[in-house]
């Protein structure tokens, strides 16, 4: 490909969140903990610049790098909703990684890198620029799920997070290096160019059956971070090792990221016909059986971060359902889904920030008794959160899956629907019972809550664009929709 | 449409705009506020939806009251509103029985009393969005959001046994409205994109589509009805509801269902209706007869009633599903006289579960010593529940009866048992409540109704009586759309 011209305008927001992290990494060197919050309000700056410089960038497809580096719509979209995302877990998580003694510079630059890595991953146009920004991000948030150094358990979820990640990184690689094979032969010389690779899957020059192989790799390696079932062992563990704040981070900003990978590897450089139909099958199992695992699962747990693990899993396999659907329709739907979960789980693990108090972690779900009659607006904040995850209107998580479904009914799969439909009635029950907790049952501690302001604020937004997004969501629908449409 | 005001969107955000002004406004500190904030929103509700009544057109053919204005453009989803008389009386209904709900409410709720206004007054505003919605989606948005405050409801002021009613009547309805959701997306695919009603009356589908498109809304309708045999949850839910929560239950959310039936099923696949009418019936006779027997063994009186708007809401399944005009108008003018009854007779059992705490049968007897006025009120709603002439409740049970007779006799044989069993369990629950010997010290000490009572009793008796003396009013908006709805549904549209 002769597109070789670097042109660094496409990678502006990456170069300057870079800069930032090595500013920040000097500056936070000098500050004793007292002034701690400059690196506080520096990290957060550099999020809002990020944003920025990527909103800023005009409209159409602009590569650097060798084509390796892509910037278009949909990574701008996607980038933007990182930012905002990781900026929001670290206004929410401020008190609490005080309280814990992990309000330290490590946090802000693990933080941003990972941001870093995800936007690689987002604007990936090369396997290994996607495996750098996978690994970028992978190696951040293993670090920083150890970062309360001397919780047993966060360790433990450091470690089999860092194990079960390498293996899925590994299986990846694997699958990647047979496609680089397979892509070799009549064509030219192998390549690891999605936009190549795409062409060579589509004028069936590279080698069936070696492909076939490392699509099953690569397939296996997406579900691994996805936190698809059967490959979903970590993602409960992890959740309810780390600390609250760091499972808000790992459980939003980074499906963002995932959705990006999925549809980079998939559907931009496998999608092609033959292929397309082969990792359809695939989805289809991991989508079902994620659905099924995940909302089933989910109604045994007593701990609410685990359950919002379990809920994440089958929220995957819902999100999976607009890949299945293999039209564009589908990629735009399953974005829109992405995008609204990460914004409604923000919320849930702000809640669980907001109710532990004095170092001590509320996590079970007996803490979320009576919150109605200690703080009723926070209540009512979570009700349509768990509303919204339970998919029903007028709440945004409804319109996801909406969305969703008709883009997998237009497929013509509609017993795959009534399916994904059953295991939603499912997950409606446990959703349900965080709502009968807060307002049926009577509180175990009456004190209130009593957030900082900016929380107060931020958590307000969060859930009233819940309600909002599930009155009006227009405009979201076609953003992500454009976005799709504009970049594959 | 009168005074250009858009009506339709005030009857549906006026009360919800009135909830949320409560909760915003008030705390369990002030609750007097949110009393009568809750009531000045809910008659201002009503009164918004006069002027729908009053220039309603009888003679028109379609939808009256239109307002469209594109909201989801991505999905072609419109916020399209517009009513027919089927729509118009269970719009003025419910904004009526809202008034009823904020009265009634007025002392017993003690709790977090800001709360429960609201949540009843945003129910009223969503259930006016589910009578006049002509979009499918926004069909679907309002008929699921009734699912949230019901839920807070029950759950909150409920009785002892409330997060079991609470859950099962959200899980049970969820599962029928999920697998419409199904048919709806469906049918939006089918329509080329577009979810409106009216493209949709339009459609040509094939009999099996039709059939499952069919059994897929029948799942929400059936549910919400509730048809036997999936009408567990009814009981439950009732006899844990706060009396306000069982007088909308039984009053309004119970015709969503039999609405459903009338604006989406028959019109949109009206073959399948046809070929499915017996099944239907069958089904409704079953509720008629032996619901009817269910009801006569029960020992606490809001089952019993839960129980009899069972066998009632038979009665409209049937009417709709006989495909003549009798039976059709029948079915309406039963689905209004039964919100009017039956929310009255909870609105009894309400008054005497505040003095008493409790409505197990056997606690009472003797009351008519006691609260005479009461007693008398009592017996109206009762008789009406009976079916007897002069009131609403005999209207549409004759009607829907008669209406069974011009398609089989064995139809209206069945259906007419159930005015001996509807009397039987009535007329002997009212017996042993009110007549006999004071049976303990609770009843002896009884107090009769005050005038906040007598207010929202007597305006209920007003109606129960003056409608079943002169149901014109009524039966006058229907004849058009029933009309034009059967002649729509006589058309094959394979």
């Amino acid at each position: 490909m002769t597109m070789g011209t670097t042109n660094l305008a496409a990678a502006a927001p990456e170069i300057f969140l870079l800069a930032m992290v090595c500013a920040i990494l000097v500056v936070d060197l000098f500050l004793d903990d007292e002034r701690r919050h400059w690196s506080y309000g520096l990290t957060l700056l550099a999020l809002a610049g990020t944003a920025l410089i990527a909103l800023s960038a005009g409209p159409g497809t602009r590569h650097a790098f060798n084509a390796m580096f892509v910037d278009d719509a949909m990574a701008r979209v996607l980038k933007v909703f990182v930012c905002i995302s990781v900026a929001a877990m670290l206004i929410y998580g401020r008190t609490y990684c005080r309280e814990r003694g992990l309000f330290r510079g490590e946090l802000f630059v693990l933080s941003l890198t990972a941001t870093l890595g995800m936007m690689v991953m987002i604007s990936a146009s090369h396997f290994l620029t996607l495996y750098l920004g996978l690994e970028l991000m992978s190696l951040s948030l293993y670090s920083m799920v150890a970062l309360s150094r001397d919780s047993a358990m966060a360790t433990e979820a450091a470690m089999k997070y860092f194990v079960l990640g390498a293996l899925a990184s590994g299986m990846l690689l694997y699958g990647l290096s047979m496609i680089y094979g397979a892509t070799g032969g009549h064509g030219g010389p192998p390549t690891l160019q999605i936009a190549e690779v795409a062409a060579r899957v589509l004028s069936n020059q590279a080698n069936q059956t070696l492909l076939i192989f490392g699509l099953v790799f690569v397939v296996a390696g997406v579900g691994f971070k996805l936190g698809a079932v059967p490959f979903h062992m970590w993602v409960p563990d992890v959740y309810q090792g780390a600390p609250t704040a760091i499972t808000l981070l790992i459980g939003s900003a980074p499906e963002l990221a995932a959705f990006a990978f999925v549809l980079r590897i998939l559907v931009q450089a496998l999608g092609a016909h033959p292929l397309l139909i082969e990792w359809q099958q695939m989805l289809i199992l991991l989508a079902v059986l994620s659905m099924a695992v995940g909302n089933v699962t989910a109604i045994a747990q007593s701990n609410i971060k685990r359950m919002l693990a379990y809920s994440t899993i089958s929220h995957m396999g819902f999100m999976l359902l607009g890949i299945v659907s293999g039209s564009l329709n589908g990629y735009g739907a399953a974005m829109f889904y992405m995008v609204t979960y990460v914004l409604t789980v923000s919320g849930a693990f702000a809640m669980i920030i907001l109710l532990s108090r004095g170092g001590f972690e509320a996590d079970s779900l007996d803490d979320f008794k009576g919150l109605n009659q200690r703080s009723p607006w926070y209540a009512f904040l979570m009700l349509l959160i768990m509303f919204s995850l339970a998919g029903v209107p007028p709440v945004v998580g409804f319109y996801a899956k909406l969305s969703v479904f008709q883009a997998v009914m237009a497929a013509g799969m509609t017993w795959l629907v009534v399916v994904a439909v059953l295991f939603s009635l499912i997950g409606a029950f446990y959703y349900l019972r965080v709502v009968k907790l807060m307002y049926f049952d009577d509180p175990q501690d009456s004190v209130p809550l009593a957030p900082t302001a900016d929380v107060r604020a931020l958590l307000t937004i969060n859930g009233v664009a819940v309600l909002v997004l599930g009155l009006l969501p227009g405009g979201l629908m076609d953003l992500c929709q454009r976005a799709i449409q504009n970049s594959l | 449409m009168l005074l250009g005001l858009p009506l339709l969107s005030l009857a549906i955000w006026v009360p919800i705009a009135a909830g949320l002004a409560v909760l915003a406004t008030s705390s369990d500190r002030t609750a007097d506020n949110a009393r009568w904030l809750a009531l000045i929103g809910a008659a201002l509700g009503f009164v918004v939806t006069l002027p729908l009544y009053a220039g309603f057109d009888p003679q028109a053919h379609g939808m009256q009251f239109q307002e469209a204005a594109s909201w989801i453009p991505r999905f072609h989803i419109n916020y399209h509103l517009g009513i027919d008389g089927v729509s118009l009386l269970l719009i003025l209904l419910n904004s009526f029985t809202t008034i009823l709900v904020v009265i009634a409410g007025w002392q017993v709720i003690q709790t977090r009393v800001s709360q429960y206004m609201a949540a009843f007054l945003v129910l009223s505003g969503v259930m006016n969005g589910v009578f006049s919605a002509l979009d499918g989606a926004l069909f679907y948005v309002f008929f699921e959001a009734t699912l949230i405050p019901m839920f807070i409801i029950i759950g909150v002021w409920g009785g002892k046994n409330r997060v079991y009613a609470a859950v099962k009547f959200f899980l049970y309805t969820l599962l029928g409205s999920l697998l419409t959701l199904v048919a709806l997306i469906y049918l939006y695919n089918a329509a080329d994109g577009s979810f409106a009603l009216l493209d949709w009356y339009k459609l040509h589908i094939g009999m099996t589509e039709q059939v499952l498109v069919f059994l897929a809304l029948m799942a929400a309708f059936a549910v919400k009805v509730p048809m036997w045999p999936v009408h567990t949850w009814l009981p439950d839910a009732h006899v844990e509801a706060p009396t306000g929560g069982s007088v909308v239950l039984a009053a309004v959310m119970l015709k969503l269902g039999g609405y459903g039936f009338i604006r989406l099923s028959l019109p949109i696949v009206p073959d399948a209706s046809h070929a499915l009418a017996g099944f239907v019936i069958a089904l409704s006779l079953i509720a008629v007869v032996y619901i009817g027997l269910v009801a006569l063994v029960q020992t606490d009186m809001k089952k019993l009633i839960a129980y009899s708007s069972i066998a009632h809401m038979g009665f409209v399944t049937m009417g709709v599903f006989l495909f003549n005009g009798m039976g059709l108008e029948g079915a309406v003018l039963q689905m209004i006289s039964h919100g009017f009854v039956s929310g009255a007779l909870f609105l009894c059992v309400g008054v005497l579960y505040d003095r008493m705490h409790t409505h197990v049968l056997a606690e009472f007897g003797g009351v008519v010593n006691t609260m005479p006025v009461f007693a008398s009120f009592f017996m109206l709603f009762a008789m009406a529940n009976a079916g007897l002439p002069g009131t609403t409740g005999f209207v549409g049970e004759f009607l829907v009866t008669l209406g069974a007779m011009q398609v089989n006799f064995w139809y209206a044989a069945l259906a007419a048992t159930s005015l001996v069993f509807g009397a039987a369990y009535t007329l002997w629950m009212y017996k042993r409540v009110v007549f006999g010997a004071v049976a303990n010290d609770h009843v002896a000490q009884l107090r009769d109704i005050n005038l906040r009572e007598v207010l929202f009793l007597a305006l209920l008796a007003a109606v129960v009586l003056g409608m079943g003396i002169w149901p014109q009013p009524m039966s006058v908006v229907l004849h058009t759309s029933v009309n034009d709805l059967l002649a729509h549904v006589a058309q094959s549209k394979l």
